[in-house]
């Protein structure tokens, strides 16, 4: 195993670094929203994981298509990586929509159509998991999971644009005038700020993950292909 | 609850929402850490057998390579 670029050593500690600073941003410099008290603080980082994960199952369906065109592995374990990062931040995103949601709402979780099209997002993309489990052949699996992320892929705009485009309660804090929507509230400077600061710091915290399980799947490739070669 | 005139008390749920998030990503990282170990182990164990499968068969390839001299020492000797 190659030792790891010292590009992705200090990629590591610059992302640490970054999530130390947007919890700060969070927690100390944003001001405490009057109305719904500290757990408005969730939001900074609920948005800002849901924002690279919804950008990286995009991503995975641009890598699906450049896997079709190719039918190089590389694109393949590119793909997987990408899918992987997104559903861990995608998971943590609702987690935290739903503890939000519990004071603001009263309640776990509702069938809105924010949370309804977010959980689908979450359930194809674990499917999608599974679906490669069952397929030993390499380039059978490449080629199925590239199919599937590519059609996976439409569920990403769908849950962005659901608060957007429907009846819902889920607030529209960024450009958003929702009179249904129960929860919203206007930033201030410094909330913006914080938002801001979640968001840059989740984008370069999901490139080092991101990049950290590419170099597992380039390993996990190699054992394979070894594997192959004893066997034989 | 947003209805009474005080701020409300959530900073439990607060609390809650960013260990959750610190843990899950915490575990991520931790598996990363364990597979990428793991692989390692076996492409160390892989390694290993295909050097012993390469012996085994008396086509050591890649001593041959490093040592190309000594072979043919031995057959001069012997004849």
């Amino acid at each position: 195993m190659p030792t790891k670029p010292t590009l992705l050593k200090v990629l590591d500690i610059v992302a640490l670094i970054m999530l130390g600073v947007a919890t700060y941003f969070a927690l100390v410099k944003a001001p405490t929203e009057l109305v719904m008290g500290q757990v408005q603080r969730v939001f900074y980082f609920h948005l800002g994981t849901a924002w690279t994960a919804l950008l990286g199952f995009l991503f995975s369906s641009v890598l699906s298509v450049i896997y079709l065109i190719t039918k190089d592995l590389r694109w393949d374990r590119y793909q997987v990586a990408a899918i992987e990062v997104s559903l861990v931040f995608f998971l943590i995103t609702i987690v935290l929509g739903s503890i939000w949601a519990r004071p603001a709402w009263n309640t776990w979780w509702t069938w809105d159509p924010r949370l309804t099209t977010a959980a689908i997002t979450e359930l194809v993309y674990i499917a999608y998991f599974m679906l490669r489990q069952g397929i030993d052949d390499p380039d059978r699996r490449a080629r199925f999971g590239a199919v599937y992320a590519l059609l996976g892929g439409i569920s990403a705009p769908i849950t962005f644009f659901a608060i957007r485009l429907y009846r819902t309660i889920h607030p529209v804090v960024i450009a958003g005038n929702n009179p249904e929507a129960e929860g919203g509230f206007s930033m201030t400077a410094d909330m913006r700020t914080a938002m801001f600061v979640a968001l840059f710091a989740f984008t370069v915290i999901f490139i080092d993950l991101y990049w950290n399980r590419i170099r597992l799947g380039d390993l996990q490739d190699k054992v394979e292909q070894l594997k192959l070669k004893v066997t034989m | 609850m947003f209805l009474q005139e005080a701020t409300p008390d959530t900073s439990g749920y607060m609390i809650a929402g960013y260990a959750i998030a610190f843990i899950v990503m915490a575990l991520y990282v931790l598996s990363i850490y364990v597979r990428n170990r793991n692989l390692n182990q076996d492409l160390t164990l892989l390694e290993e057998m295909e050097k012993q499968s390469a012996q085994a068969k008396g086509t050591p390839v890649n001593q041959s390579q490093k040592r190309p001299a000594k072979p043919a020492r031995k057959k001069s000797g012997k004849k």
